[in-house]
């Protein structure tokens, strides 16, 4: 089976594809993409299904050697990239030739990019998703991040359609600077906090602490007050809400949270704006923004239909 | 009676179906019910749903789900959701081996409950515990005790590391580790079953709504197992 072999892993390279969903009342953690948006337009751009699993880059970029000839395509952070010693653009399909090397370099912004590779990667779902999780070590390769040495399985090249796109595309959403604004909707449960808490969570900026990974973002910032207890029966912990411990410093669930827990939750990320919080880092501020549900789906429904034009459809 | 609940939205593509905020079998079998109704309608754009102790959360593509039609299968379903009936089928037996190296807090939790070791593994294995929801990680199921005697309160520090199959208490709650995790539960045995194993047909052991009951085997019984039949 061909393969790309790890030269270099960069910093936290893991295969992702669009999450191990319908498992959660088991427990089961969804993983998948931070940038939910770049991470489908690089599939798009080499011709593979929406679905297919890709590698999320993560703050320093690998190195990879190819056995065949392969297009790829690159979204996401923004990434010096050779090929060899071709300076290649991202957002476009590029072909890498038998035995060739794909290259990340300086990044300029952004914290997360994208490879898609033709053919998608060769390893077997687990629970229906190749998607990592590295905390319970399910699905990717070994259910870990790529590391020096590996060779990673690639998909079988099928010919469903040639890649279209030879010139670059725009990305569908702009790269965050390091103070991103995000638009939340208020709830699931509003009614545990104090009157002014939504006051208080627009006051912010909130910047992303060091301990912050792929299951959420530790929030430095003005404490959300309770009404009562911390504490709640545990529930679901949807992707984008913003659960406040004790400490009335909210933690925003990311791609990698727990299924349920225990903390009150005051907000959600509206779905379209997860592609800007996917793309932040340790360090990085945030100000949220209420918003309202009419405003959410407008949001939405403009991210889609601009991801289908750079898709092609 | 007509079960109390609410449904409030969660973000945009979530919606969360709450029933009375308390632990409660009755309660925890309405939200079982409604889920397997939502399952069951398999209406387009739905991603998930996931019962929890009190409470149904379902997960949706807001571009492809009808959500009029979502919030009236959620109306309906937790409405007419009939009230669990006991369930029929018989228990989940899990072997224990209690104490020694994989009951280290055995003697602790006898100590706060006032007895001998031997009667916490009886009062432990006596019982019949509900498994109220799956979380915190794959196949980790919540039980709850009624029996408040061993109801000793988690270790300020958590462990580390946690084996799999550890069977440990933590207030009113029992649990078996499905995965080696840091754990802050008091641990009385452990059992050879895997609580978890992707590759299996059935990838839990347990599901919310079960009824499970341990039973105490020795250590040679463990290190042999399964049994020769």
């Amino acid at each position: 089976m061909a393969a790309c072999e790890v030269i270099k892993p960069g910093m936290l390279t893991t295969v992702q594809d669009a999450g191990r969903w319908g498992h959660q009342a088991h427990g089961v953690p969804v993983a998948g993409p931070m940038d939910p948006v770049s991470f489908r337009l690089a599939n798009a751009l080499v011709g593979n299904a929406s679905t297919d699993a890709a590698l999320e880059i993560t703050l320093i970029g690998p190195e990879l050697e190819f056995d065949d000839e392969r297009f790829v395509a690159i979204t996401g952070a923004a990434f010096d990239v050779r090929i060899d010693s071709w300076e290649v653009p991202m957002y476009a399909c590029v072909p890498v030739p038998p035995g060739g090397r794909i290259r990340f370099g300086r990044r300029q912004r952004g914290a997360r990019a994208y490879l898609a590779i033709e053919g998608g990667i060769g390893i077997a779902p687990t629970l229906g998703s190749q998607a990592t999780h590295v905390i319970s070590a399910m699905g990717g390769l070994q259910g870990r991040a790529l590391k020096a040495g590996d060779r990673l399985p690639l998909g079988r090249k099928i010919a469903k359609r040639a890649p279209t796109k030879t010139l670059p595309v725009a990305p569908v959403v702009p790269l965050p600077s390091t103070h991103a604004r995000l638009r939340v909707l208020p709830g699931p449960q509003l009614d545990l906090f104090a009157s002014n808490a939504l006051d208080v969570l627009q006051s912010g900026p909130y910047v992303i602490a060091h301990n912050s990974d792929r299951m959420g973002f530790r929030l430095e910032g003005p404490r959300l007050p309770h009404v009562g207890s911390a504490d709640i029966i545990s529930d679901a912990t949807p992707l984008g809400v913003l659960q406040v411990p004790a400490s009335g410093l909210p933690i925003l669930l990311m791609a990698d949270r727990q299924t349920t827990g225990g903390y009150p939750k005051i907000a959600t990320l509206i779905t379209a704006d997860l592609a800007i919080a996917g793309q932040l880092a340790p360090g990085d501020a945030i100000s949220f923004s209420v918003c309202t549900p009419r405003e959410a789906m407008a949001a939405l429904i403009a991210q889609e239909r601009a991801l289908r034009r750079a898709e092609g459809d | 009676m007509n079960p109390i609940f609410r449904i409030v939205p969660a973000g945009d593509s979530a919606l969360v179906v709450e029933f009375e905020p308390r632990i409660d079998p009755v309660v925890n079998g309405r939200a079982i019910a409604l889920a397997e109704v939502v399952a069951d309608a398999r209406m387009r754009g739905v991603r998930d749903v996931v019962p929890t102790y009190r409470s149904v959360a379902v997960y949706f593509d807001p571009l492809r789900t009808d959500y009029d039609s979502l919030i009236a299968l959620l109306e309906r379903g937790a409405t007419d959701a009939p009230d669990p009936q006991s369930s029929t089928t018989a228990p989940i037996r899990i072997p224990v081996c209690y104490g020694g190296e994989f009951g280290p807090d055995l003697s602790d939790v006898a100590a706060f409950a006032s007895m001998t070791p031997a009667d916490v593994i009886e009062l432990h294995s006596d019982t019949e515990y509900r498994v109220f929801m799956l979380g915190f990680v794959a196949g980790f199921a919540y039980m709850g005790i009624d029996d408040d005697r061993i109801a000793m309160p988690r270790h300020a520090t958590p462990r580390v590391r946690v084996p799999i199959g550890t069977v440990g208490v933590a207030g009113v709650q029992t649990g078996v580790y499905p995965a080696e995790t840091p754990g802050g539960w008091r641990l009385v045995g452990r059992t050879p079953l895997k609580p978890f194993d992707a590759d299996r047909a059935q990838p839990c052991l347990m599901k919310a709504g079960d009824r499970i009951r341990f039973y105490p085997i020795t250590r040679q019984e463990y290190d042999a197992w399964p049994p020769a039949r």
